[in-house]
């Protein structure tokens, strides 16, 4: 930055600070050990921030400039990162924050009856702060609790499982100011909820073990049977985790870097939950393998910030690994080098896809690159960087120790190896599946005890949606590809809400960096709504149809690409879910015209039949307008 | 366009198809745009006649083949032409940004129009002791928010720009003559 910019940006901090008090002094303090503790490095913004706003609750004017000015980095891009994620605020919204996860399981499970209840009783609107201060309560995109639904988020921590009791006793706590930690124990409580072990859940090796056998065969070895076992990446692309492997290896680079996508947003996926909750040291064996054959010695863990709650457990884990000799310098007394360093997420969906992760990583918003370059040359820092999924990495580490041959026998010959399964709505037991690729739909269903399903969507919201006629279809890269989520919905159910809540899930989680996602994710939540208001018209449906065209080309990343398809394939095979709510054979207009004059009669005190409109087009067509009729 | 192309547009239209145009909410900026055409006009005029427009001063529109909507709905009178063009014109399209977007027009739609009406009319400087908000029964109400022309009634096409060229508005009205899709290609349509 110039000298001169510099000035500018000191001359701002200093009208945005309030006149100092001994309370600002004292977070002036907190915010520079925070910073120190970074190394007062840009970078890990995302960190700061989130740490900061711990400790101030938000993040002000003041605040901002003083990180600003901590980092060297301009004020703008410290508050445009501060602006992108969900979890940030820029305006005090309470010493408590309620956000109830608003997936369409929670949904189906009652989760708008509890949050109008917790509202009611606290006094509040929904998305407003309390006057006093001391609460807000609002909707946060899905936190990975499908199975134990309806879930908030208190403070960011997770609340599972909730009742109307619950809700009940947390507006008491609430009103008398008892701190989240002090709330019932047994309201954290996560549960695993494995319902089908395979060869991944059942891996039955020791800790480091995987990580071992990875040594002995040496990287060429490793990458000859990660080539073998044709494993793909879980995370719902499924491309070839040898030729990301190698191509990251081959690049030239100062440092390569892994990273693990612990950002498990996709609605109805909570697989990588239970991976980093149950099996962490397959994780980091699969990440230090993965570092092994790439030649990195430094790794990350982007973890969702839904799951802040697991954050101290994994810290701990590192360090005991550390301690054992499993992690960090000379690793198993082999001269191997690898360490990881976990950074949380703030609420940012997009932060899933690669090159948006890694733009977060380094502190800014979560926008997706224009690829390529791909991060396997252009990464983390510019550096060469593999990036794969929990559950990819995990399997990594049991090929390492059964070879790819062994891993190559099961699933399918296009998609090897088990698949970890969400089930999670219409069933009787929700929870993880691990099958081998190729099950069939119908076998999962009949595995999580699904009566009377009308519809199951194989890839959360960014997939497609089947109807019972095609539940013969195989789950594989070649069929129906999946990511893991499996939402089930019986035939109670209504697809039109389904696909309103998928939409507005997508037109917030958009990033607004190009204009066919960003408009048309809102276009289409606006015109869903139009039909839910009883406005709807055939002509909206074709709208969305043309969006959905429109969004597939032209958008910037996967998730305008992806962003309609679950709305397509539910206009295509629910469509009576639809027309029902055609109020009309014609255009029809999204608001009420006559209530548009509201305003207008107020002021003016008329109440004529020209101080009116009508919704009936005809009775007007080719009449003057003062002769027209209320 | 070539004068060929003109002659054979002008060989294939069996009778004249009739054109309405109107400026809503607008600032009649797209219908200077539309002159911009400037000689073209007499070649477009074998192939059109002109039903309710500023250039004739029809007051209203009869049975129509294309409609032109200038401009976006912001009162109840703005509301009932747009329904008297639609239930009159076979197409109707929305020409300019106001009509496509709201516009300039619509930059009133985040404040509340009885706060507006209140400010010009009651409380604003320089007004005549005891000034009111006209009630005429005459003039027509505002809308509480500004719309784009599509949020009220059905429209087929949008002709984006503030002005769209007139060289825009003559490809754009010649192809639809001569019975083909309009697309505006690179140059015609562009955000500078």
């Amino acid at each position: 930055m110039s000298q001169r910019g510099k000035m500018a940006v000191k001359s701002m901090h200093d009208s945005l600070r309030i006149p100092g008090s001994q309370e600002d002094s004292v977070a002036a303090a907190k915010i520079a050990t925070i910073l120190d503790r970074h190394g007062r490095d840009g970078t890990r913004l995302v960190q700061i921030l989130r740490e900061v706003q711990d400790v101030e609750g938000w993040l002000s004017p003041a605040t901002l400039s003083a990180i600003a000015e901590g980092i060297g980095w301009p004020r703008a891009q410290v508050e445009s990162t501060a602006n992108f994620y969900s979890f940030f605020h820029t305006r005090p919204l309470g010493e408590y924050r309620v956000l109830f996860s608003d997936n369409i399981t929670d949904r189906m499970l009652g989760n708008q009856d509890l949050m109008r209840s917790l509202c009611h009783k606290l006094w509040l609107e929904p998305g407003q702060a309390s006057e006093d201060g001391l609460v807000s309560v609002d909707t946060t995109s899905c936190t990975g609790m499908c199975d134990q639904g309806p879930a908030l988020l208190a403070n960011y921590r997770t609340i599972t499982r909730l009742t109307p009791e619950r809700i009940d006793e947390m507006a008491h706590l609430i009103r008398r100011r008892v701190p989240v930690g002090d709330w019932p124990s047994d309201w954290f409580h996560v549960e695993d909820n494995i319902r089908r072990r395979d060869v991944l859940l059942d891996h039955g090796l020791a800790p480091g073990e995987a990580l071992a056998a990875a040594l002995d065969r040496g990287p060429a070895g490793l990458l000859g049977q990660i080539e073998r076992s044709a494993l793909r990446g879980r995370g719902g692309a499924g491309f070839g985790s040898d030729i990301k492997w190698r191509s990251c290896r081959d690049a030239w680079g100062d440092a390569h870097y892994v990273i693990c996508n612990a950002d498990e947003g996709e609605p109805g996926t909570f697989k990588d939950r239970v991976l980093l909750s149950s099996y962490f040291d397959m994780v980091v064996d699969g990440m230090c393998i993965a570092g092994f054959a790439i030649g990195a010695s430094k790794g990350f863990i982007y973890l969702r910030g839904e799951y802040r709650y697991l954050l101290d457990r994994l810290e701990t884990r590192l360090a005991q690994r550390r301690e054992a000799g499993l992690l960090g310098r000379n690793i198993l007394g082999r001269g191997f080098t690898f360490d990881i360093e976990i950074h949380l997420g703030a609420g940012a969906y997009i932060c899933g896809e690669e090159s948006a992760l890694i733009e977060s990583l380094e502190g800014k918003p979560g926008k997706p690159r224009i690829r390529p370059p791909f991060p396997v040359t252009h990464g983390y820092l510019g550096q060469p960087t593999t990036v794969n999924n929990v559950e990819t990495l995990a399997l990594a580490a049991l090929i390492a120790v059964k070879g790819g041959e062994w891993f190559r026998a099961i699933g399918t010959p296009a998609s090897t190896g088990t698949k970890l399964l969400s089930v999670s709505g219409d069933v009787e037991r929700p929870g993880i599946y691990e099958f081998p690729f190729g099950v069939t739909v119908a076998e999962v269903l009949a595995a999580a005890g699904a009566n009377d399903t009308q519809a199951v969507t194989t890839a959360g919201a960014a997939g497609s949606c089947l109807a019972a006629d095609e539940f013969g279809r195989h789950i594989a890269f070649e069929d129906v590809p999946t990511g893991g989520s499996i939402m089930v919905f019986d035939r109670s159910r209504d697809m039109f809400e389904v696909a309103r809540n998928f939409a507005h899930f997508f037109a917030h989680e958009s990033c607004g960096f190009c204009t066919p996602c960003r408009v048309g994710t809102a276009v289409n939540a606006r015109l869903l709504d139009k039909l839910a208001n009883d406005h709807g018209s055939p002509y909206d449906l074709d709208e969305m149809e043309k969006m959905h065209r429109l969004m597939q080309g032209a958008s910037h990343c996967g998730l305008g690409n992806t962003a309609t398809i679950a709305l397509r394939d539910m206009l295509a095979k629910f469509r009576p879910a639809f027309d029902r709510r055609l109020h009309s054979p014609d255009y029809e207009p999204g608001f009420d015209l006559d209530a548009a004059l509201s305003q207008a009669r107020r002021m003016t005190g008329r109440d004529d039949p020209g101080a009116h409109l009508t919704d009936n087009l005809s009775a007007q067509a080719g009449e003057h307008p003062s002769e027209a009729q209320p | 366009m070539s004068t060929a192309t003109q002659d054979a547009a002008v060989g294939t239209t069996p009778r004249k198809l009739k054109v309405a145009t109107v400026s809503l909410a607008g600032c009649f900026g797209c219908h200077m745009s539309f002159l911009d055409i400037d000689e073209r006009i007499l070649p477009l005029l074998e192939l059109v006649e002109f039903d309710r427009s500023p250039i004739t001063d029809i007051k209203h529109c009869g049975a129509c083949d294309i409609g032109l909507i200038e401009g976006g709905v912001c009162n109840a009178e703005n509301v009932h032409v747009l329904r008297e063009f639609r239930a009159n014109c076979k197409v109707l399209i929305a020409l300019g940004a106001c009509a496509v977007n709201g516009g300039l027009p619509a930059q009133r739609n985040h404040l509340q129009i009885a706060d507006i009406l209140q400010q010009v009319y009651r409380t604003g400087h320089g007004l005549a002791e005891g000034s009111q908000i006209p009630n005429d029964p005459e003039l027509p109400l505002p809308l509480n928010q500004v719309h784009p022309v599509h949020e009220v009634v059905k429209i087929d096409y949008f002709l984006p720009g503030c002005p769209p060229s007139g060289d825009a508005i003559w490809v754009f009205l010649t192809q639809l003559i001569e019975g083909r899709e309009p697309a505006l290609g690179h140059g015609l349509l562009h955000y500078d």
